[in-house]
C-alpha cells in the first residue's frame, strides 16, 4: 500500500502542471490534497506494519537481463521516513499557501520532489534507489532557483552540483559493487549477500558513504546546505532539512553501512587514535556537531541561524549512525525523523511566519520590531520550536539525542564530551536567536507605536495555525511516548545489525 | 560472389537510392511551379517513405552476409541491421524536421543528398572490408560535406563546410594510408583476415602495425569528433543549417560507431578463434602485450588515450560556450568519449555492441531533438546564443518542456534514457575490465557528466528561471511539434522501460 504514496505525487506532479495558471487556488488545493492523500498512506501504512519486519510491497522485473527489480519494500525504518515525507509534504504545501508567482510550476516541482523521497525510501534494489535519489535533485533546482531569495541562482546551482557530485559518487559505488558482486543483480538483499571482498568493501563503503553524506551535510561538504536552506522557499527549505537532508543519512545507513559493513572494520593501524573509516566519519560528524553550532552562533541572518543548526542536528545523526550499536543507530534514526520536524518547524516560522511579514531576517533590525508584542503566534511557536531544537525532555528531540548519546558512549566515551559541547553551544544559538528576535528589551517609543499601529501585520491564516499545531503536536507526541516510534524502528535497526534481511 | 546476393544484401541501400533519385525528378520534373512549403512537404515525405521501405528490407533480409570466395564484404543481421535500422529512423527524423525550415529553396537536391548520405551510412554499418568501407566513408563524408554548406545565403554555412571540408579530407587521406600499410602487412582486405594475419609470426609486433593503428584512428576518430580530431566539430554544428547539423550530430555517429564495433568485434572474434583456450578473458591490460595478442593491446590503447582526452576536453570546453550549438557539439565530443570507453573495454560477447548501440541511437535521438529546439528558437530569435533562450518558458511552454526533457536526459538524469544508457554502457565496461584502469576511467566519465550537468542547467535555467526578455509566443511549425514531443515521449518512455529497446537490440543476435 505504501507504493500508492509514489504513484499519488507524481500523479499529482503532472496534473498540477497541466492546471492553467490561473487560478492558483486551484493549483494550491490539488497540491493540498495530493500531500494529504500521501499522508494517510503512509500513516495507514505505519499503523497496518507496525513492528513488523520487511514487507515486500511490488516486485517487478524491470531489466531482467541485467537483474535489476523494480522492487519495493518497507521495513520499520522506511516506515517512519515515508511518514515524515509525508508530514514534511503536508506542512510544505501549508506553509506555501502565498505563493503566487507560477503557482501550478511551484506544486508541480514540489510534488515531484516529493515523489523521489518516497521513492528513495521504499526502493529496496540499489539501482531503483538511485533513480529516485537523482530524480529527487531537479526539482530542488527549480524550486530554489525561480522562487528562492537571497542569491538564489548562486545557491540553486551551488545545491544541484554538490549532489550530483555526491551521486555520482554512488553510482560510481553501485557500478563497482554490480561488477565485483557478479551476482547480476542490483537488489540490496542480492548485493548484501554477495559477501563483497573486505579489500573493495574498504574503498567502495568510505566513497558511497561520502557521497551519501554530502546530501546528509556532513563536515566538510556541508557548505550546499546553510546557502541552499537560507535561498530557498519556506517550503524549500522545510524540505530541504526535512527530508532530502534524510536521504543522505538514509543512503549512508541503508547502502553504505549495510551494503559494505566491512568498510567500517579497523584498518589495523592507526594514526592519532583514528584507525578506522568508523572513526574517521565519526570525528567528522562530532566536527559538524559543534562546528554547525558554533557558526550558528556568530549569524546575523536568522535563517543563517536555522541552516547551521541543520548542520549540527546532522552530525548526531551521523554519529548515531557511526556508533554500530542499537541504541545508537535507532537514536540516528530517530534524530532523522525528529530534526525533520523540528527544523521544518523553525524555517515555517523564519521563512514564512515572520519574514512574510517583516520582509528582514537580519537580527538586528528584527531586534527593533518587537515581535513578541506584534506577532505573539509566531514568537509562542517559536519557543516551542526552540525548545524541541535545544533538545529538552518532552520533546523529540530530546527521546532522538540522549540515544544518539548513550550509544556513542557505549563505543567511544570521548565523542560524547565532544558531543555535549555541541548540544550547550545549541542552547545558546537558540536563545541568542529568540531573545534578538522575539524578546528584545527596548521599549518602544510612542512614534514607533504609531507607526506600528499604522502598518499591522497581516493576520496569521488558517494555514500557518494548522502546520505549526501538526509539527509541534507530533514532536510532543513522540517526545511524550517515544515507543510510538522506537517500536517501530528498534525490530528493523536489530535485524540490520545481524546482519540478516528482516 | 553473385549478384542476386548482392541484390539481396544492399536492398536497403538500393532503396534509398530509389527514393533519392525519385525525389530528383519529382521534384524538379513535376513540381517546378509549386510552391516552396508544397516542394519541402513532398520531397520529405517521399524520403520518409524511402526511409520506411529500407527498414522494410533491413528487417526482411535474412540469410548469410555477402561474401567474396571466403571472405566477407557485407555482413548481415545482427549490429549492422540495429545500426542500418537505426540510422534509417533517424533520417527519416532529420527529414521531417525539414519541413519547418526554410533555408534552401533545393529542397529535392537537399533531400536527395541527405538520402545518398544515408546510404553510405548503411554501407559503413555493415561492412567487414577495407575498401568497401572506405567507400562508404566517402559517400557519407561527401554527402555531409555539401549538406553542411546547404544555407547558401549564410556565410557561416560555407565557412564550415569548407573547415569540415579541409579536415575531412586530411583525416580521410590519413585512414587510407593506414589502409594501405594493413593491407601491405597481412595481404588481406577484410577485416578477420588483417587480424589473423598481424598474430602470425612474421608481421606482429611490427611497429608498422602501431603506425597503421595510429593512422586509422585518426581517421575514425575524426569522424566520431573525438580528441584530438574534433576541431571541425564546434564550427560545423554552429554553421550548418539545423537539419544538416541534426543529421551529422546523429546519422554520421550512429554509422561510424558502428564501424567501429565491427573491427572490435573482428579483433576479438579472431584472437578467439585462433587461440581458442584461453587468453581471451586476460585480453589487453596486465603487463607489456605478448605477441599474440596482435591488433588488441594498441588498438585499446589508443581508444582508451582518445576516450579520456574527448571526454575530459567536450566537458570543460563545454562549459565556455555561449552558442548553445558549439555547446551541443562540445558536449557530442564529450558523448564519443564515453562511448570510446565502451569500444576500448570490448566483450567478446555481445553484450558491449549493444549497449555502444543502445547509447548512440538514444543519443542520435535525444540530439536530433535538440538541434529541433535550436533550430526553432534560431528562426523566432535570429540567434543560437544562450540568451536566445530567455523565457523560453512563457513564449512557448511545450517547447521548453521539450528542452527540459532532452537536455536533462543528455545530462544522464533517471528516469531519462540517456541515465541508462550511461548506465548500461558503464556496466559493461566494468564487466570486461576488472583492473584499475578501467575503473578509474569509467569514475572519470561518471564525475565529468556531474561537470556535464552545469552547463546543460545554464540554457535551462535561461528557459525557466531567468526573466524574460521578450515574450511574444514562439509559433512552432505543427509537422516539427509533433516530431519534437514525440522524440520528448520517447526519451521518457525508453527511459522508464529500458528493457523494451535493450530486448529488440538483442533480438538482432544469435543467442550466446
Amino acid at each position: 500500500m505504501l507504493s500508492l504514496t509514489i504513484y499519488i505525487s507524481f500523479i499529482g506532479a503532472l496534473v498540477v502542471a497541466m492546471l492553467p495558471a490561473k487560478p492558483s487556488s486551484m493549483a494550491r488545493i490539488l497540491a493540498l490534497m495530493v500531500a494529504v492523500a500521501g499522508l494517510v498512506v503512509g500513516v495507514l501504512g505505519y499503523i497496518a506494519d507496525f513492528g513488523k519486519g520487511l514487507v515486500v510491497l511490488t516486485d517487478k522485473a524491470w531489466v531482467p537481463a541485467m537483474g535489476i527489480h523494480y522492487l519495493l519494500a518497507a521495513d520499520g525504518i522506511s516506515r517512519t521516513l515515508v511518514l515524515l515525507t509525508g508530514l514534511a509534504a503536508v506542512a510544505g504545501v501549508l506553509f506555501s499557501w502565498n505563493i503566487e508567482l507560477r503557482t501550478n510550476e511551484f506544486f508541480a516541482f514540489f510534488l515531484a520532489l516529493i515523489g523521489g523521497v518516497y521513492g528513495v525510501f521504499l526502493s529496496y534494489d540499489l539501482f531503483l534507489l538511485f533513480v529516485f535519489y537523482e530524480i529527487a535533485i531537479v526539482p530542488k533546482y527549480f524550486l530554489i532557483a525561480i522562487w528562492g531569495s537571497t542569491r538564489r541562482e548562486y545557491a540553486a546551482m551551488k545545491l544541484a552540483l554538490y549532489s550530483f557530485v555526491g551521486s555520482a559518487m554512488v553510482l560510481i559505488g553501485l557500478l563497482a559493487a554490480y561488477a565485483t558482486s557478479g551476482s547480476h543483480s542490483t537488489s540490496l538483499i542480492a548485493l548484501h549477500a554477495a559477501n563483497l571482498p573486505v579489500s573493495f568493501q574498504m574503498w567502495c563503503f568510505p566513497l558511497v558513504f561520502i557521497g551519501f553524506g554530502i546530501l546528509a551535510g556532513m563536515w566538510p561538504f556541508h557548505t550546499w546546505a546553510p546557502t541552499g536552506h537560507v535561498a530557498a522557499p519556506t517550503a524549500a527549505s522545510m524540505l530541504l532539512a526535512g527530508v532530502v537532508m534524510k536521504l543522505g543519512a538514509y543512503g549512508c545507513l541503508r547502502v553504505g553501512i549495510w551494503l559494505f559493513p566491512h568498510g567500517l572494520d579497523p584498518w589495523g593501524w592507526s594514526f592519532i587514535g583514528i584507525g578506522s573509516w568508523r572513526d574517521v566519519f565519526a570525528v567528522l560528524a562530532v566536527i559538524g556537531i559543534v562546528y554547525g553550532a558554533l557558526v550558528a552562533l556568530a549569524q546575523t541572518d536568522f535563517k543563517f541561524v536555522i541552516g547551521y543548526s541543520s548542520v549540527s542536528h546532522m552530525g548526531f545523526v551521523l554519529l548515531g549512525l557511526m556508533t554500530l550499536n542499537q541504541v545508537g543507530i535507532t537514536g540516528a534514526v530517530m534524530q532523522m525523523f525528529s530534526h525533520g520536524v523540528i527544523a521544518g518547524l523553525l524555517f515555517a516560522i523564519v521563512g514564512r511566519i515572520v519574514y512574510e511579514r517583516t520582509h528582514t531576517r537580519q537580527l538586528a533590525e528584527l531586534e527593533t520590531m518587537h515581535l513578541s508584542r506584534r506577532i505573539p503566534f509566531a514568537a509562542w511557536a517559536f519557543v516551542i520550536a526552540g525548545m524541541a531544537s535545544m533538545g529538552l525532555p518532552g520533546f523529540s528531540g530530546f527521546v532522538a539525542e540522549l540515544q544518539v548519546l548513550i550509544g556513542a558512549w557505549i563505543a567511544k566515551p570521548w565523542w560524547v564530551v565532544a558531543a555535549g559541547l555541541g548540544i550547550v553551544v545549541g542552547v545558546a544559538y537558540t536563545w541568542r536567536a529568540m531573545q534578538k528576535a522575539f524578546f528584545s528589551d527596548g521599549k518602544a517609543s510612542a512614534h514607533e507605536l504609531e507607526k506600528e499601529r499604522a502598518h499591522p501585520f497581516a493576520a496569521i491564516t488558517w494555514p500557518e495555525v494548522t502546520g505549526v499545531a501538526m509539527l509541534a503536536g507530533v514532536s510532543l507526541a513522540v517526545g511524550l511516548y517515544p515507543r510510538i516510534l522506537l517500536d517501530q524502528i528498534e525490530p528493523a535497526v536489530k535485524a540490520l545489525l545481524a546482519g540478516g534481511v528482516q | 560472389m553473385n549478384y542476386a546476393d548482392l541484390f539481396r544484401v544492399t536492398l536497403p541501400e538500393t532503396a534509398l537510392e530509389v527514393a533519392a533519385l525519385l525525389v530528383l525528378v519529382v521534384d524538379l520534373g513535376f513540381l517546378r511551379k509549386a510552391a516552396l512549403k508544397t516542394r519541402v512537404a513532398v520531397a520529405a515525405l517521399l524520403g520518409v517513405v524511402g526511409c520506411g521501405a529500407a527498414v522494410w528490407a533491413v528487417l526482411t533480409t535474412g540469410g548469410p552476409g555477402l561474401s567474396y570466395g571466403d571472405e566477407l564484404l557485407l555482413s548481415v543481421g545482427g549490429t549492422a541491421a540495429v545500426a542500418q535500422v537505426g540510422i534509417l529512423v533517424l533520417t527519416a527524423l532529420t527529414l521531417l524536421l525539414l519541413i519547418g525550415s526554410d533555408f534552401t529553396k533545393n529542397v529535392g537536391e537537399y533531400v536527395a543528398v541527405v538520402l545518398m548520405a544515408a546510404t553510405g551510412g548503411l554501407l559503413i554499418a555493415s561492412a567487414q572490408d577495407l575498401l568497401v568501407i572506405f567507400i562508404g566513408l566517402e559517400l557519407l563524408s561527401l554527402g555531409l560535406y555539401i549538406l553542411t554548406a546547404f544555407a547558401k545565403s549564410s556565410g557561416k554555412s560555407a565557412e564550415a563546410a569548407m573547415k569540415y571540408y579541409l579536415f575531412g579530407g586530411m583525416s580521410a587521406a590519413f585512414l587510407l594510408f593506414g589502409f594501405s600499410y594493413l593491407y601491405g602487412l597481412t595481404g588481406s582486405t577484410n577485416l578477420h583476415q588483417i587480424v589473423l594475419g598481424s598474430l602470425t609470426a612474421n608481421s606482429s609486433g611490427s611497429p608498422l602495425f602501431y603506425v597503421a593503428l595510429v593512422l586509422i584512428a585518426a581517421g575514425l576518430g575524426f569522424k566520431v569528433a573525438a580528441v584530438p580530431f574534433h576541431l571541425w566539430a564546434p564550427d560545423t554544428y554552429e554553421g550548418a543549417p539545423a537539419p544538416a547539423a541534426a543529421f551529422i550530430a546523429s546519422v554520421s555517429k550512429v554509422a561510424s560507431f558502428a564501424l567501429l564495433i565491427s573491427i572490435g568485434t573482428a579483433i576479438l572474434h579472431a584472437v578467439r578463434d585462433a587461440y581458442p583456450t584461453g587468453f581471451v578473458t586476460v585480453f589487453i591490460y596486465v603487463g607489456p602485450a605478448p605477441k599474440y595478442l596482435g591488433l588488441n593491446m594498441p588498438w585499446t590503447l589508443t581508444l582508451a588515450m582518445m576516450a579520456a582526452a574527448s571526454m575530459i576536453i567536450g566537458n570543460l570546453a563545454a562549459l565556455a560556450q555561449l552558442s548553445v550549438r558549439r555547446l551541443l557539439a562540445y558536449s557530442a565530443i564529450a558523448h564519443a568519449g564515453y562511448i570510446l570507453l565502451g569500444l576500448a573495454y570490448f566483450s567478446y560477447s555481445p553484450r558491449s555492441a549493444q549497449a555502444i548501440l543502445y547509447y548512440v541511437l538514444t543519443y542520435g535521438l535525444t540530439t536530433i531533438g535538440a538541434f529541433g529546439v535550436v533550430s526553432v528558437v534560431e528562426r523566432a530569435t535570429g540567434s543560437d546564443r544562450m540568451d536566445a533562450f530567455l523565457g523560453l518558458h512563457r513564449r512557448n511552454p511545450a517547447l521548453a518542456a521539450v528542452l527540459l526533457i532532452l537536455f536533462l536526459s543528455l545530462a544522464g538524469i533517471p528516469p531519462l534514457v540517456g541515465f541508462w544508457a550511461k548506465f548500461n554502457l558503464f556496466a559493461a565496461v566494468l564487466s570486461v575490465g576488472a583492473g584499475p584502469i578501467p575503473f578509474a576511467l569509467v569514475a572519470l566519465a561518471v564525475a565529468l557528466s556531474a561537470v556535464s550537468l552545469y552547463y546543460y542547467i545554464q540554457v535551462l535555467k535561461r528557459a525557466y528561471v531567468m526573466p524574460a526578455v521578450d515574450e511574444t509566443p514562439i509559433a512552432v511549425h505543427p509537422v516539427t511539434m509533433i516530431v519534437l514531443v514525440g522524440i520528448a515521449a520517447a526519451v521518457v518512455l525508453l527511459g522508464m522501460f529500458p528493457a523494451v529497446l535493450q530486448g529488440w537490440i538483442a533480438g538482432f543476435y544469435p543467442v550466446m
